[in-house]
């Protein structure tokens, strides 16, 4: 079951298309990564999953149900860039955005003191928010997305200009609140944030998909069949006749195998060799590289 | 037990809210954090204060005259031997028979302000005397023509008892003529003196709405940039629709104009009705001088001069001119507060370029004002009006033609013209609003502004 389908959507402005038939589907309870450089679509493609503007074409799917009215209060939104009103106090302001969300005065209050409380700031309701430092108000603005319990999170860039302590903080509370059922779309540029959280990925460049799919097999697709080696012993001469030798350096070895060759072949021969094997593992591409190369072509 | 109370957390009652209900929400947040600021309770209360101090201070300026002054009188006709001239505040006279050098030598050391010479002639019939006044210190223009018309009435006196007429037959006489206004089916017009209190006031009313519009007008737009700058409009936006956050800031913010202008309605006046209390002769209009008057007035007379003045104030028509202003405000302020919105989308942080766009506003607001000026002049003109069918001029213009009756036909097509308008422009400003505040980075034109109307959203 998805929690939102999107099928063929476009977005074009006055004179550039935004957004041009991009289709994906967000399963439900997953972190699901929206990827792409700038200018990708990224940001136009949010706008649309929020209903904060309309797709010119295409469909969007919210819970099996045509994307409408209704749904923002079932979406939690953290923009990338973060703004919150700054002369309002941190307790009034989260109520405020509680209240807008469709929750009840008393739900909000109840709230509100639970979160804070959870990341140990209860005394700060009274405090203005122009007096909070950046990464304290961060913290405000994930509290105030995530304060309605909504069924679709989506966190544009949440880790910038935090600190470490306070990454793991919010980052605990992501897995948290996807392991009671949230699904979470998480856009990013820092590929290693991706491979840790996500689960599956779509890359979005100049408003296309160009790929989509789960971290495993996404990378599956693009590995290159290489192998590292690290041993013991002296190598055989004869090595570089049967395999193909990417990178050798003292006692580590990393070899290409041919499409359809089985990689056991290469431990069989180095034991055969007498060679004693210290670790063996396939090296797979990384997101970063995989990005890379897929938006330079 | 964490899981549990984590797994009790998961479940929260949502009740979707309907539109008015966020607007509310919207419009509440918008008056509440602007009324409760330290600015706002203090623009409040000490505008009409200042207000009623400069006009105090204003007043005790123009009817301040230096000290009394002592003059020494001499008279070669005879004339003020048998009678001198009634001493007062302004000037004290005092008869000598010295010559004249003798006296022109001594007056200082005497601490005399200056000498008059009245020569002989003065008594003989003839319709002008030419007496002098000699002094090394300049006297001002109203002593002196306080010291004309008194020695006029002196010298007319004598001549008339010189001549053996009865005085009184005489004095029945004078005559004063005063045109009475009145409208073809009978009703009176006439405000007499009260035409003058009336201009004053409208003055006041126009230039309050003129202060009030602006003000709110333009705090519309900063909020909008702000909102756009901090980007805290896209969490907005996602909760609600941008017609809905412009419509609550418009209201909000003019809720709080609303708040300042009642209670200016009751703290100004009060506070003027109190200040005339204080000093209900210098608050008297016919009294605030701005040179030469030389009429002869004594306090009873400038005191019944205030009480008339307060009782122009309290006769006006304020259960017409109150809700009316208030209509007129809230119809300017739609207008004026939209256009600055639509504004404050489309430029977002740079100020300037914000201040730029806003020129054609204030100018139009400017041309309002002045025209307002102009109408209190003359209120029934058809540049008066006119003015008042134009939408962006009525909310200053109607208010202040309101002292003088204006017509109720006129002021009927007046709020129909100024209303219409105000919805057809909240409705253009909307369409932009609603595109400028997402969009970043980009130069904003004014032919772009107008295409942004027509964008499907």
């Amino acid at each position: 079951m998805n929690i939102l389908e999107l099928n063929q959507v476009v977005k074009t402005y006055e004179n550039h298309t935004a957004v041009d038939g991009v289709s994906f589907n967000v399963p439900k309870g997953r972190i699901f990564g929206l990827l792409g450089p700038n200018g990708a679509g990224k940001t136009s493609l949010i706008r649309i999953i929020t209903t904060i503007t309309r797709a010119d074409g295409g469909t969007v799917l919210f819970n099996g149900e045509s994307l409408g009215s209704r749904h923002p209060e079932a979406i939690g939104y953290m923009p990338e860039e973060r703004g919150l009103y700054k002369k309002m106090k941190v307790g009034e302001h989260l109520i405020y955005l509680a209240r807008l969300k469709g929750l009840s005065a008393k739900t909000a209050q109840s709230e509100i003191d639970y979160w804070l409380e959870k990341f140990g700031i209860a005394d700060w309701w009274n405090k203005k928010i122009d007096e909070l430092s950046k990464g304290m108000q961060q913290k405000i603005q994930f509290i105030a997305t995530v304060i309605h319990k909504p069924n679709l999170l989506i966190l544009d860039e949440p880790f910038s200009g935090l600190d470490p302590v306070n990454t793991n903080l919010i980052k605990d509370e992501i897995y948290q609140l996807n392991q009671q059922g949230t699904s979470i779309i998480f856009s990013t540029h820092r590929m290693e944030q991706v491979e840790e959280v996500c689960e599956e990925i779509v890359l979005i460049n100049k408003g296309k998909n160009i790929l989509s799919g789960s971290v495993k097999e996404v990378k599956d697709r693009f590995k290159e069949n290489l192998f590292e080696v690290q041993f013991e012993g002296e190598l055989p001469t004869a090595i570089e006749e049967k395999f193909r030798l990417k990178k050798r350096s003292g006692n580590s070895l990393i070899i290409k195998i041919n499409d359809g060759d089985d990689s056991n072949d290469i431990l069989q021969y180095l034991v055969k060799n007498d060679l004693h094997i210290i670790s063996f593992k396939e090296i797979l591409p990384t997101l970063n590289e995989i990005f890379i190369k897929q938006v330079g072509n | 037990m964490k899981i549990i109370i984590a797994l009790k957390h998961c479940s929260i009652k949502k009740h979707s809210l309907n539109i008015m209900d966020k607007l509310w929400l919207i419009i509440k947040r918008e008056y509440l954090t602007r009324v409760k600021t330290k600015a706002f309770i203090f623009t409040t209360l000490l505008t009409p204060i200042g207000m009623a101090a400069f006009l105090a201070i204003v007043v005790l300026i123009f009817s301040y005259d230096g000290d009394s002054q002592r003059i020494v009188l001499k008279d070669d006709s005879g004339i003020f031997a048998e009678k001198s001239i009634k001493d007062s505040e302004r000037a004290k006279f005092f008869i000598r028979t010295e010559s004249l050098d003798e006296l022109l030598e001594t007056y200082k050391e005497k601490n005399y302000n200056g000498v008059i010479h009245i020569p002989a002639k003065a008594a003989t019939p003839g319709d002008e005397v030419s007496v002098t006044y000699h002094s090394d210190e300049q006297i001002s223009a109203t002593t002196k023509s306080f010291i004309e018309s008194k020695m006029a009435s002196r010298i007319k006196d004598f001549k008339i008892e010189q001549s053996g007429y009865d005085k009184k037959k005489i004095e029945a006489f004078a005559t004063s003529v005063r045109v009475k206004e009145k409208g073809t089916s009978g009703e009176a017009k006439d405000k007499g003196d009260r035409a003058s209190i009336a201009t004053a006031l409208s003055l006041i009313i126009g230039s309050i709405m003129f202060m009030v519009i602006t003000i709110y007008g333009q705090m519309v737009m900063r909020s909008v940039m702000e909102e756009k700058v901090s980007r805290i409009v896209e969490v907005m936006i996602s909760s609600i629709k941008p017609f809905q956050l412009m419509m609550g800031k418009l209201i909000g913010v003019g809720g709080v104009g609303l708040t300042q202008l009642l209670a200016w309605a009751v703290l100004i006046p009060g506070l003027i009705f109190l200040v005339s209390l204080i000093m209900p002769f210098i608050m008297d209009p016919p009294n605030i001088d701005m040179g030469g008057v030389g009429t002869e007035m004594d306090m009873e007379d400038m005191e019944n001069r205030g009480i008339q003045f307060l009782q122009t104030v309290g006769e006006m028509n304020w259960w017409q001119i109150l809700p009316i202003a208030i209509l007129c405000f809230l119809g300017g302020y739609f207008i004026y507060s939209a256009l600055y919105a639509a504004i404050g989308s489309a430029i977002g942080d740079d100020l300037g370029e914000g201040q730029s766009f806003a020129i054609p506003i204030s100018i139009l607001q400017g041309l309002a004002f002045y025209i307002t000026i102009a109408v209190v002049q003359n209120p029934n003109s058809p540049m008066a009006v006119w003015s008042s069918m134009i939408p962006f001029f009525a909310p200053m213009v109607l208010p202040a033609r309101m002292a003088f009756d204006p017509p109720l036909i006129q002021i009927f097509f007046s709020l129909l013209i100024l209303f219409a308008s105000s919805v057809l422009l909240v409705w253009l400003s909307a369409r932009i609003y609603r595109v400028g505040i997402l969009m970043y980075g980009k130069k904003v034109t004014a032919r772009e502004l107008w295409k942004w109307i027509f964008y499907r959203g």
